[in-house]
């Protein structure tokens, strides 16, 4: 393998992305490791705590090197977040906050010297990237990694495939590659002393088709970002209303995670598409997944089953979600809800 | 209005028979294709735009094996017009670099607007080929769209992009691609009518010779991933079943969220 590069991204409010940071990690976990016979994982489905294996060894002489590249011009503060995580981070000022997948992917296609490997966030903004960069450096893309190790083959990356029915190993044919790394693969670790950033400007390619940002528009009472959230309170028909949703809230508050729902829940208004989970929404990996009032049709379950832990109340005996969760509650969500709230807020006292 | 749609058949993902060939390929005999979930929503957003404009034609196109018109004749029967299936026995085994390569091509065969693709699919979820085409065809790319406006007499379309906050408004020149999400609405059923008016609607084939790709660069051989192994995913833990009170329910949950150090 030769050197890595991870691509960070921001947030809407300019910060970097909680994703990126992981991404890092995962990177410099493969990139310490690559000289070293393979072995160690970094990150799977088994949840590996490969990241503080990799705070300890990064920049080792036997590896791969490992940089960063932040392709959004005025972003210092996440420039030097990132940075945090990696050796070293080049922010790209040739490429505006607002400029478009097309116009980014040019900026970093200009940055492969020596680089083997791109990593990005499977996130929208990193999927677009990834596709664009694929067809500018004819470089293979293998999405959505679960967790990756090195190989005489380079990077050998694991993939979770049919809504998590089947985990598949894949490695890249020739030298070189674009991962994309789904959240909560790993723990972000910062290393010990953090990387130096520069800054570069490439010059835009104006050839490419331009997309104007016209808006930006908040959600009204925006909901908190399910993509990385470490914990997950989701409703589904039998919340009932949009009125459900706010014990969902409340629970989602008192044990610091996002609030998501099944299609049933999106499709009749109650919630935001943007907190779907499953097969046409999005597919999520958080420490805890609280279902309330989810039976766990195969539509949902693809989009949670890798959950770490599942916790699930529904009124129904026989739900498939009394399948595979951990622990099953039958009974009234709001009656287990409204209880398990107060328990949590006496606790935190 | 011209509007291409590019789709994709995948297995139902509600038939539970995904599964893969021992050479990695997908196993298409084991369970019924059908349209991907994510293709209908920007195809129902297509037949209403073209509708309004009162004019133009929904145009599918598909790179699938030979047998892909089955489950073209469903996107057919919901309104599209025709389709054309690019379909060849060197690309079986294509990854997601040739894929965007021979769509890119098949594309520049067609007179359109507008190109929509779902923003994934159920199958691959790898979302990365529409981006890809947008690239090597110089298209602007606008993408997880939760709205499509398209202006005929200005030749722009505004998409409102869905971010983690809310949306994006972004606006762009035509001809533009463009990929789309369930928020677009909900998809309609074919009638009768449609059903019956899909079996005479045109499919026309395209080969690989047809667009003067070199079979040597796609397919198994030139794919640029490779499988080297799979395994079923790790069994969960038992489930346990708790029929208690609310209170003692909610203090089993407490119990088991301290445990694994999650409050």
């Amino acid at each position: 393998m030769g050197s890595l590069l991870v691509v960070g991204e921001l947030a809407p409010d300019g910060t970097l992305t909680k994703l990126s940071t992981e991404v890092a990690t995962l990177a410099r976990a493969l990139g310490a490791s690559a000289g070293a016979s393979a072995g160690s994982t970094a990150g799977s489905a088994a949840g590996s705590t490969a990241g503080s294996a990799a705070g300890a060894s990064a920049g080792s002489a036997a590896g791969s090197a490992v940089g960063g590249i932040l392709p959004a011009a005025g972003a210092d503060a996440a420039a030097a977040e990132l940075a945090r995580f990696l050796p070293s981070v080049v922010l790209e000022a040739g490429a505006t906050a607002d400029a478009n997948a097309s116009q980014r992917a040019a900026v970093i296609a200009a940055a492969l010297d020596g680089i083997s490997h791109v990593l990005l966030p499977a996130s929208p903004d990193g999927r677009d990237l990834a596709g664009a960069l694929s067809a500018l450096t004819g470089w293979g893309v293998l999405s959505n990694a679960t967790g990756t190790e090195p190989s005489d083959d380079g990077p050998v990356v694991e993939q979770s495939v049919f809504g998590g029915k089947l985990i598949t190993r894949s490695v890249f044919s020739g030298d070189h590659g674009i991962i994309t790394v789904r959240p909560n693969t790993v723990t972000a670790e910062p290393l010990a002393a953090p990387g130096a950033v520069t800054t570069r400007q490439t010059p835009p390619v104006t050839s490419i088709a331009q997309v104007r940002v016209v808006d930006h528009i908040e959600a009204e009472g925006a909901a908190v970002s399910i993509d990385d959230a470490r914990i997950i309170v989701a409703g589904g028909r039998g919340v009932g209303g949009p009125d459900g949703f706010g014990l969902l809230q409340d629970l989602a508050m008192a044990l610091g995670g996002a609030v998501g729902a099944t299609r049933a829940a999106v499709d009749s208004g109650w919630i935001p598409y943007s907190q779907q989970i499953g097969q046409t929404g999005k597919i999520v990996k958080p420490q805890l997944y609280l279902a309330m009032g989810i039976s766990g049709a195969i539509q949902h379950k693809v989009g949670m089953q890798t959950a770490e832990a599942i916790v699930a109340v529904n009124r129904d005996p026989d739900a498939p979600l009394a399948d595979f969760a951990d622990i099953y509650v039958v009974g009234d969500l709001f009656d287990v809800g409204r209880a398990l709230l107060e328990q949590l807020r006496t606790r935190s006292g | 209005m011209r509007i291409v749609i590019l789709t994709k058949p995948v297995p139902d993902p509600a038939s539970g028979g995904e599964r893969l060939l021992p050479d990695g390929r997908l196993d298409r005999a084991n369970s019924a294709a059908v349209v991907n979930g994510n293709d209908e929503y920007v195809l129902e957003k297509a037949l209403k735009l073209v509708a309004a404009a009162g004019e133009g034609e929904v145009i599918l196109l598909s790179m699938a094996p030979a047998n892909a018109p089955e489950t073209m004749r469903k996107a057919l029967a919901m309104g599209a017009t025709r389709g054309v299936l690019l379909t060849d026995t060197a690309l079986e085994g294509s990854c997601t670099w040739a894929t965007t390569r021979v769509l890119a091509a098949a594309l520049k065969t067609i007179d359109f607007d507008l190109v929509f693709a779902g923003v994934d699919t159920s199958d691959g979820g790898a979302g990365v080929v529409p981006a890809g085409i947008a690239a090597l065809n110089g298209l602007p790319y606008l993408s997880y769209a939760a709205e499509i406006e398209p202006d005929a007499s200005a030749r722009t379309v505004r998409v409102r992009r869905i971010s983690s906050t809310g949306y994006d408004v972004l606006e762009a020149g035509m001809p533009a691609l463009i990929s789309g999400t369930q928020a677009l609405g909900e998809p309609r059923y074919p009638s009768l009518k449609g059903i019956m008016a899909a079996r005479a609607k045109e499919i026309t084939t395209l080969s690989l010779a047809d667009l003067g790709i070199d079979p040597s660069t796609v397919g198994s051989a030139a794919a640029t991933t490779r499988l080297v192994g799979s395994t079923p995913p790790p069994a969960r833990a038992a489930t346990r079943v708790i029929r208690e009170t609310a209170d003692v329910a909610a203090g089993e949950i407490v119990a088991f969220l301290a445990d694994r150090r999650l409050i």
